[in-house]
C-alpha cells in the first residue's frame, strides 16, 4: 500500500505559530490567542499523517495554514522545500486540496451538484467544456455517485452524499496532497466508515498523500500510518502508528487511547480520567500546558515548560522522557481543586 | 480494503436523492404567498401601464384646456369624456395619471438601483475584508445616518433646481444607508462558510469569489432591501414634488398632483384623493412583495 511513500517531506510546517486577537465582550481588552505555538511538522509523500486532538487545540487552523488559506504569524511553509507564500495560492491550489468537516456548509447551496465540482477545472481552465463535462463524470464514478445527480442542488442530498461531492471537487485536479479536515465526523455512524473506506480506496488509486485530522484517534488508527497528537497549539507527541501503543507514550496520548478503549469511543477525553476541562486557549496553564489534567504530573511540570525529546519515530513533549532532566525523580505534583 | 471497485458502485441509499429543486421548492413557496401574489400582480399592472401609457391615456397629459377646468370624475357627476375629471388648467386627470406612473415607477427604480449599487459594493467589502475596510464603511454608514434624508434633498434640489434627473440622482446617492447595513451583515454571515474556503482552497480570485460564492447567497436581501427603498424613493419624490423641490411642473408626477390639488381641496377633495390613493396602492403593492419575498427567500437560508 506504501510503496510511494518516501522520506521527502513534500510538505512541511518551520516553527509556525499563529496568533489570533479576541476580544472578550463588548468592552473587553483585545487578547492573544495562540492557536498555533512554534509547530514544525512534515508531511511525506505518499503517507498518511494523522492528527488528533480536541475540539479547539488548532488543527482547522493548521489546516489553514497548511491550505493557504491563512498566513502564519511566524515561521514558515514549504512545498517541497521551497518557501511558499500566501499569494501562490493559485498554484497551491493544483497540488493541495481540503475536505471539509461539514458537507451541509462545504457546498454552496446556489450550485448544482455539476457547477460545484467542475469549478476547480473552470478556474483553472482546464480542458474545454466537453472534458470538463466528462471530467465531472468520471469523478462521480470514482466517488460512488450516480450521473443523475449533476443537475441536483446540495438542498437535495444527505450527509453522506454531499460528502461524496466534496471529494469529487476535492479530487477533480488530480491533486497529491489532500487535508481532510475531520471528514466524517459531521456525518452518521452509519455512513462514517463507508466515507472512510472511500477515502482509503482513493489514495492508494491515486497516490494520494493525506493529512488526516479528527478529534477521535480511532478513526487516525485505522487510517494513518503516523500520527501527530495535538494539545492547546503544540504537537505533543509525534510517533508512528505502532509506537502510538506503546504504553511508554506522552500522557495526553495515554488519555486519548483509554478514550477510545472507553464503550463511547470518540467522546474526546473522558472527564473521568482527566479530572478537569480543556483549558481556555486565552489563559493556557504554566510549564506543560497539560499539567493540571496529567495523572503523572510532577512539580516543576507546572513552571518548566517540556522540550521536544526526539523518539525513534518523532518526538515527545513531556519531562518524563527528557534524560536529560535531573528533575525527573521529583514528587508527583499536589494538584489543586481537582 | 484496497478494492476499490466497493465504493464504485452506488450504494441503495443513493437511489435516494428525492425531493425538488431549490428552485421548484421557491417557486411553490412563491405561488403559495398570498400577499406576495397580490403584490406582484398590483405591479404587475402598473408597470404595464407605465410602459403603454401612450396607448392607454385618453388624451395627452399636457394639453390645456381653458374651457374644461376642473371637470369632476364619472362618479361625482363628470362625463366619459374625462372619466377622472380635469385639473386646474383642463388636463385630463386619468391621463396625466397614466403619465404619472412612468415618474415614480423610474425615481423608484433608478433611485433604488444607483443607491442598491453603492450601498451594496460598500456593505459587502466591508462585511468580507473587515478590518479597516469595515472600520471606514462603519463610519460612512454612521455619517449618513446622521443626516436627515428630507432635509438633504430638500437643501440640494433647492440649490441644483429640481428636474427628474436631479431628484433621481439625490435619492440614489441618499439611499444606500441600508442596503449597505443588510449586505454587511449577510456577507458576515456567508463569509466564514466552508464552501467559500473550498473556493479559495480551489485558486478562486477575491472578485469571482465575490461574486459567484457570496452574491448568489445574499441575493434575496439585496431583493427584499431593493423593494423597500424603491417604495422609499416613490414617497420621498411625492413629498419633494409636493413641495415643490421636486419633479417640475409640466411634467405628470403624482405628488405634484397632490401639490397642485391642495388648493381646491376643500371643494374638490378628489383631485387630492385620487393621485393619494394611487400613490398609496403602489407603495403597498411594492411593500407586499418585499414582504412577501422575505418570506418566501428565508426558510432556504436558515437550512
Ligand atoms: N478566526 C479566528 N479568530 C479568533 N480565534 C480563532 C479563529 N479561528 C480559530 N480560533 C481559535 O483558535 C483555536 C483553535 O481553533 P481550531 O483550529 O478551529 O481548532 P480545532 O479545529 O482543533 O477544533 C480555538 O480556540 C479557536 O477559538
Ligand atoms: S511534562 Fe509533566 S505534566 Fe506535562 S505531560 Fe509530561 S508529566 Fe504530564
Ligand atoms: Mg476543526
Amino acid at each position: 500500500m506504501s510503496t510511494t511513500e518516501t522520506n521527502h517531506p513534500v510538505l512541511e510546517l518551520r516553527n509556525v505559530s499563529k496568533t489570533y486577537t479576541v476580544k472578550q465582550g463588548m468592552f473587553g481588552k483585545p487578547k492573544p490567542l495562540k492557536a498555533i505555538n512554534d509547530v514544525s511538522l512534515s508531511l511525506n509523500r505518499g503517507e498518511v499523517l494523522g492528527l488528533v486532538g480536541e475540539s479547539g487545540c488548532g488543527k482547522s487552523t493548521l489546516a489553514k495554514i497548511l491550505l493557504g488559506l491563512e498566513d502564519p504569524t511566524k515561521g514558515e511553509v514549504r512545498v517541497d522545500g521551497e518557501v511558499i507564500g500566501a499569494t501562490d495560492r493559485r498554484t497551491l491550489a493544483r497540488r493541495i486540496q481540503p475536505i471539509f468537516q461539514d458537507p451541509y456548509s462545504s457546498l454552496n447551496p446556489r450550485k448544482s451538484i455539476e457547477d460545484i465540482i467542475s469549478l476547480p477545472l473552470r478556474v483553472h481552465n482546464i480542458g474545454d467544456s466537453n472534458s470538463q463535462d466528462k471530467a465531472v463524470r468520471d469523478i462521480l464514478d470514482i466517488v460512488g455517485l450516480p450521473q443523475r445527480v449533476m443537475r441536483t442542488y446540495p438542498s437535495q442530498m444527505s450527509g453522506g452524499q454531499r460528502q461524496r461531492v466534496a471529494i469529487a471537487r476535492a479530487l477533480i485536479m488530480k491533486p497529491e496532497i489532500v487535508i481532510c479536515d475531520e471528514p466524517t465526523s459531521a456525518l452518521d455512524v452509519s455512513v462514517q466508515s463507508q466515507i472512510l473506506n472511500l477515502l482509503n480506496d482513493l489514495r492508494a488509486e491515486f497516490n494520494l498523500t493525506y493529512l488526516f485530522i479528527s478529534h477521535d484517534l480511532a478513526v487516525v488508527e485505522h487510517l494513518a500510518t503516523r500520527v501527530a497528537v495535538m494539545y492547546l497549539g503544540r504537537i505533543v507527541e509525534e510517533s508512528s502508528v505502532g509506537g502510538l501503543f506503546d504504553t511508554s507514550g506522552h500522557p495526553y496520548t495515554q488519555a486519548l487511547l483509554k478514550s477510545v478503549l472507553t464503550p463511547e469511543a470518540g467522546k474526546g477525553v473522558p472527564d473521568t480520567e482527566l479530572g478537569m476541562e480543556y483549558p481556555n486557549p486565552i489563559a493556557p496553564p504554566s510549564g506543560c500546558h497539560f499539567h493540571p489534567r496529567c495523572p503523572m504530573a510532577m512539580t516543576h511540570c507546572a513552571s518548566i515548560p517540556p522540550r521536544p525529546v526526539p523518539t525513534p519515530e518523532g518526538h515527545v513533549e513531556c519531562h518524563l522522557f527528557d534524560s536529560e532532566n535531573d528533575h525527573n525523580t521529583g514528587a508527583p505534583l499536589v494538584r489543586e481543586g481537582v | 480494503m484496497s478494492d476499490a471497485t466497493t465504493n464504485m458502485t452506488p450504494d441503495p441509499m443513493l437511489e435516494a436523492i428525492v425531493g425538488p429543486t431549490p428552485g421548484q421548492m421557491l417557486r411553490k413557496r412563491i405561488f403559495g404567498h398570498q400577499g406576495l401574489m397580490i403584490g406582484v400582480v398590483v405591479l404587475g399592472i402598473l408597470v404595464l401601464v407605465a410602459i403603454f401609457a401612450p396607448l392607454l391615456a385618453p388624451h395627452d397629459p399636457y394639453a390645456q384646456s381653458l374651457m374644461a377646468r376642473m371637470k369632476p370624475p364619472v362618479f361625482l357627476g363628470g362625463t366619459w369624456e374625462h372619466p377622472l375629471g380635469t385639473d386646474h388648467l383642463g388636463r385630463d386627470y386619468l391621463s396625466r395619471l397614466i403619465y404619472g406612473a412612468r415618474v415614480s415607477l423610474l425615481i423608484g427604480l433608478v433611485a433604488a438601483t444607483i443607491s442598491g449599487v453603492i450601498g451594496t459594493a460598500m456593505g459587502v467589502a466591508a462585511g468580507y475584508f473587515g478590518g479597516k475596510v469595515d472600520a471606514v464603511v462603519t463610519y460612512l454608514i454612521n455619517v449618513r445616518l446622521a443626516m436627515p434624508v428630507v432635509l438633504v434633498a430638500l437643501a440640494v434640489v433647492a440649490i441644483l433646481g429640481g428636474s427628474l434627473q436631479v431628484v433621481i440622482v439625490v435619492l440614489g446617492l441618499l439611499l444606500w444607508d441600508r442596503f449597505a447595513v443588510v449586505m454587511r451583515s449577510s456577507t458576515l454571515q456567508v463569509r466564514g462558510r466552508e464552501y467559500v474556503a473550498a473556493a479559495k482552497a480551489v485558486g478562486c480570485s477575491t472578485p469571482r469569489v465575490l461574486m459567484s460564492e457570496i452574491m448568489p447567497n445574499i441575493a434575496n436581501n439585496l431583493i427584499v432591501v431593493m423593494t423597500l427603498e424603491m417604495a422609499h424613493a416613490i414617497l420621498l419624490e411625492a413629498a419633494l414634488s409636493f413641495l415643490g423641490l421636486g419633479v417640475q411642473p409640466p411634467t405628470p408626477s403624482w405628488g405634484l398632483m397632490v401639490s397642485e390639488g391642495k388648493n381646491m381641496m376643500l371643494f374638490e377633495p378628489w383631485m387630492v384623493l385620487i393621485p393619494g390613493a394611487v400613490l398609496f396602492v403602489l407603495v403597498l403593492a411594492i411593500n407586499l412583495m418585499g414582504d412577501g419575498l422575505r418570506d418566501v427567500t428565508a426558510p432556504e437560508n436558515r437550512s
